[in-house]
């Protein structure tokens, strides 16, 4: 299933301990992250002025954000006069709903995709199924997860938990290709032959949306492949799904955008393609354009006044590489679209913090701020994870610890004799194994002879 | 109330406070053609500093006698090549190589870009050969990716390339060339 929505069917405690178990996820992973995050970190100091840079793309989200009902507007009067048309969809069901009808209208019983997480936030792959609609996927790792009927696991590399053997042995079965060896160039070609085929003979093409520049009208989607622009220049139809929050309020707003994304994301300068277009061009590409703008739990995080910059995200992924938690248990564990430390806040507030295992992502981190300082938007990401942890439900077992403890620690008698007890207590919890939600993945540390208000006591005497 | 009103009416709910970015003032800088031509070679596309002169030999040396594409506009002649019709995309795969001029070079990245105008052809003419060859004036190329943004019209339909098309989604192991040209030659010309 490529594309699998946001809503993990587990806790993320059960989901990692099981994913803690795959040694070559864990292999695979090691080696992917490490590469992207050296790589990440010479692209950024070609920049003299990174820091500033970072200041600039987080208030350009700001301001976009503090004014969103007016760019909203503005960017559809522009696409309607370039002659495009905006759809506005509440959710998820309202978007595919929109696709499938554009999708019937013209009698179109397979469409091509560029790779987009928000199509895959709604589920756009099935939903079509019901209208017996086929979406191809034609970004290289999202058509090996499709293939293989499996979920991406890595915003950028969605594949990155399989190896070249895996994948020869996929398209062998699914494709019918044959290779004398598992090159990865030669498994690029068997896609390009399969592809290219479905490039020229499709009449419709969904992709998603990196930005949309409200003065001008113009939408921007960058890629590598070139699959982008294939599905964005060759079909008579192409629909953009976009959320809410990509709007950018003036065209020169592009360049810090294109400065920060490509290094944050790929580690490199500049990605190989990227196509901008403003409604339809009489000759040149599709000549139907519809954007859908996508509301889908956005203007709740609006609300917030804490979790609002959440909606800064321009999905680089550099937050996923860096974070020491994501780096072991990989994208699958977070079961959602939106994995690593950025899916941890915004996968439960998309959900109106009302899903209990969405719930339990803000705990899946050790808040060492590592995704703070990657941000090429600066989303503090800890501060947000910490304030949605309070806004969880606690269980009723913790909630008894932490009052027992406030007790405790408000009396400093009753303190001084816990503490002389503990050597007592903690053995006598470790036999009836009440300290094992702790003891299971950490070591207990050693209890000293005595506590420190003793050795100060102790001391002057 | 319809979705758009009801998206509308939840986003002025939601009460934001004003705000404004601190955009910088632009400063244009002179642009390295050496920081250029590095850049591009980086991306492992191949580049030619060329004359005038020498650009039309270079050009069909590279062509080769193979089925050469050019749009409508080129301001030159190259033997054996054709114009476009225009072709259908079925006809298009039948080509080559194609040769068209740019809009803008970005020194900064080493980027290209195509906007669509004279002699640079609709975007499907540079995408379906195999080999793509563009040609960019000294005088093209800026400093900046502020500066190229400034100087081209939003409203074309504009494509950005920055070296050949190319996929790490295979153990991130870099491979040149999935569905655009797998091969890209830039021709810098100066301007004596």
């Amino acid at each position: 299933m490529s594309g699998g929505g946001i809503r993990p069917a587990t806790t993320f405690t059960k989901a990692a301990r099981l994913a803690l178990q795959n040694s070559t996820l864990r292999q695979n992973l090691g080696f992917a992250t490490r590469t992207i995050c050296a790589k990440r970190e010479s692209a950024v100091a070609e920049i003299p002025n990174w820091q500033e840079l970072r200041t600039l793309g987080a208030g350009i989200k700001d301001e976009a954000l503090s004014n969103l009902n007016e760019l909203l507007v503005q960017l559809e009067q522009k696409i309607t006069e370039a002659g495009g048309t905006v759809h506005w969809a509440r959710t998820a069901e309202e978007a595919v709903e929109i696709v499938a009808s554009i999708a019937k209208r013209h009698e179109v019983q397979e469409v091509i995709k560029v790779k987009s997480i928000t199509s895959d936030e709604i589920e756009l792959n099935q939903g079509l199924t019901h209208d017996n609609i086929i979406a191809i996927e034609t970004d290289l790792a999202e058509l090996i997860c499709q293939l293989a009927d499996d979920s991406p696991s890595h915003i950028l590399v969605p594949a990155i938990h399989k190896n070249r053997d895996e994948i020869r042995e996929l398209f062998e079965r699914k494709l019918g290709s044959t290779f004398d060896s598992s090159e990865p160039k030669l498994l690029a070609e068997a896609a390009r032959i399969y592809l290219r085929e479905k490039f020229l003979t499709s009449k419709m093409a969904v992709s998603g949306a990196n930005y949309a520049v409200a003065e001008t009208g113009t939408v921007c989607i960058v890629e590598s492949e070139g699959n982008g622009r294939m599905c964005l220049t060759l079909p008579e139809v192409l629909v953009s799904i976009m959320g809410i929050e990509k709007v950018l309020p003036l065209w020169e707003d592009v360049s810090a955008f294109l400065r920060l994304l490509p290094r944050s994301s790929t580690a490199e300068r500049m990605n190989p393609y990227t196509s901008m277009w403003t409604g339809v061009t009489p000759g040149d590409g599709p000549q139907e354009f519809h954007l859908i703008l996508l509301d889908n739990g956005r203007s709740d995080i609006l609300a917030d006044a804490t979790g609002r910059q959440t909606l800064r995200c321009i999905r680089c992924s550099a937050c996923l590489n860096v974070c020491p938690v994501y780096q072991r248990v990989g994208g699958h564990a977070y079961g959602s679209v939106y994995p690593g430390p950025i899916g941890a806040i915004l996968t439960p507030q998309l959900l109106q913090m009302a899903d209990v295992n969405a719930n339990t992502l803000p705990f899946a981190s050790t808040l060492c701020g590592a995704c703070y300082e990657a941000c090429p938007v600066k989303i503090n990401i800890p501060e947000i994870l910490i304030y949605l942890r309070e806004k969880t439900e606690k269980s009723t077992a913790e909630s008894f610890g932490f009052q027992t403890v406030y007790r405790v620690m408000s009396n400093p008698r009753l303190f001084g004799l816990v503490l002389k007890n503990t050597r007592l207590g903690a053995s006598v919890a470790s036999t009836f194994g009440l300290l094992k939600p702790w003891t299971n993945s950490r070591e207990l540390p050693d209890i000293p002879k005595e506590s420190f208000r003793e050795w100060w006591r102790n001391r002057e005497q | 109330m319809n979705s758009k009103e009801a998206i509308l009416a939840k986003i002025q709910a939601a009460q934001v406070p004003h705000f404004r970015a601190n955009r910088p003032q632009r400063k244009e800088l002179p642009a390295s053609l050496d920081a250029f031509c590095e850049r591009v070679a980086d991306y492992r596309a191949k580049l030619h500093s060329v004359t005038e002169d020498q650009l039309l030999p270079t050009i069909q040396s590279l062509v080769n006698g193979r089925r050469c594409l050019v749009p409508l506009g080129l301001g030159f002649t190259i033997q054996g090549a054709q114009e476009d019709k225009p072709f259908s995309h079925r006809e298009l795969a039948e080509f080559d190589v194609t040769v068209t001029l740019c809009a803008v070079g970005i020194e900064e990245t080493g980027t290209i870009i195509l906007d669509g105008s004279e002699g640079q052809g609709r975007r499907a003419l540079s995408l379906i050969p195999d080999h793509h060859i563009c040609i960019v004036r000294e005088s093209q190329v800026v400093a900046s990716i502020e500066e190229a943004i400034q100087r081209i019209t939003p409203t074309r339909p504009l494509t950005f390339i920055s070296g050949p098309s190319a996929t790490s989604d295979i153990e991130l192991v870099r491979v040149e060339g999935v569905h655009g040209p797998r091969r890209l030659d830039v021709l810098l010309v100066s301007h004596t």
